[in-house]
């Protein structure tokens, strides 16, 4: 029963945490941007023993706005941990900086968040996974050059974790 | 050991869920279904009803989704492009709006007239078209033939965020395909999209 208890009371600290956080007001954030695939391709061919958690998503997508938490708490709980998170964001070039670079400042983001703008998807969604329709979000996990991917969200931290630790056996 | 067994019983769950898909939905020569959608104008619009028809264009599409929206002007010129050469676009909205309420079916009727829809814009009430089709995202383009069989499957183009650098109007591409007689070159591409808000 306690175990249960811990499972539901994470993500409601997260989710409690993320509005603290809505109201403070720090520097403006950089982001990488990336036109062209080929540039953070490498991130999706790693060999190492080191998991990258790369999550696909855009300030205005809700489904992604609202699975963000579970990322930036999985981002404290690895911390430390050969673990990297990844925010590729596929907002719009013109709304990096009116849009995506004050939603980051005003969540206080702390996974690491890069752009992708390179709009031939239908070049480089196969190259990231041959199953992804290219709707988001999406997320895929790999470690020692496994991958596994979900088209679609988490509908908890659990989950979240769970899909993190399966390229981890 | 309580925690463990917890733990296994998640994977297991997530394994479940990933892997309980449903039926993915047309591939490219299956044999579409017709359906039987409210228009925004009120009426009742089915397939068969468009008895000049050499085949369809069929978006799923929505109000709410900033890539439906980067397409809308250019899915207006497809219609008034293709509907005279007998390949009319027919918008399909395959969102819940329990879920999404900018996709309800009085947003759709204010978008529509605002824009000056030339095509018909339909309600997928139920959600029972859009997993048919096996449509996952908008817009997600299906072109059907006059036999309703599928000719191309994915998207509009290959530039969402400028349609002047668009090097590949896949669409336009494979429409003109089939008026010469002719099999698509392209029959099937991928895009980013909004995923289809389905009930909950």
């Amino acid at each position: 029963m306690s175990h249960r208890f811990l499972f539901v009371s994470v993500p409601v600290l997260t989710l409690l945490s993320w509005i603290a956080s809505m109201g403070t007001i720090s520097a403006q954030s950089e982001v990488n941007v990336y036109s062209k695939f080929e540039e953070l391709a490498p991130l999706f061919q790693q060999e190492n023993d080191t998991t990258y958690v790369v999550n696909f998503w855009a300030t205005w997508c809700k489904p992604c706005v609202k699975e963000l938490p579970f990322f930036e708490e999985a981002w404290h709980a690895y911390s430390g941990h050969p673990v990297k998170i990844i925010l590729v964001s596929l907002d719009f070039p013109k709304q990096i900086d009116s849009r995506l670079v004050p939603f980051i400042d005003k969540h206080n983001l702390q996974a690491q968040v890069v752009v992708l703008t390179d709009p031939d998807a239908n070049a480089w969604i196969p190259q990231i996974a041959d199953d992804w329709s290219g709707a988001i979000p999406a997320t895929l996990v790999r470690r020692n050059g496994v991958t596994r991917f979900l088209e679609g969200e988490f509908e908890s931290l659990e989950d979240l974790h769970s899909f993190i630790d399966s390229c981890n056996n | 050991m309580s925690r463990f067994m917890l733990l296994i019983g998640l994977l297991f769950f997530a394994g479940l869920t990933a892997e309980a898909n449903v039926d993915p939905g047309y591939k490219v020569g299956d044999k579409a279904t017709d359906f039987k959608l409210k228009n925004v104008d009120g009426k009742m619009v089915s397939l068969s009803d468009y008895k000049d028809a050499k085949g369809f264009i069929i978006i799923f599409t929505c109000n709410h989704c900033p890539f439906s929206i980067a397409y809308e002007d250019r899915i207006i010129d497809l219609h008034r492009k293709y509907a005279p050469k007998g390949y009319p676009v027919i918008a399909i909205n395959p969102n819940d709006p329990s879920v999404q309420p900018d996709d309800s079916f009085d947003a759709m009727k204010s978008r529509a007239s605002e824009k000056g829809f030339p095509f018909a814009y339909l309600m997928d009430e139920g959600q029972r078209v859009y997993p048919q089709y096996g449509a996952t995202r908008t817009p997600h383009v299906f072109i059907l033939d006059k036999q309703r069989v599928v000719q191309y499957i994915g998207a509009i183009d290959d530039n969402h965020s400028d349609a002047a650098a668009v090097t590949k109007p896949y669409v336009e591409q494979a429409v003109d395909a089939l008026l010469a007689g002719r099999a698509p070159e392209e029959t099937f591409t991928r895009a980013v999209g909004c995923t289809i808000k389905a009930k909950k």
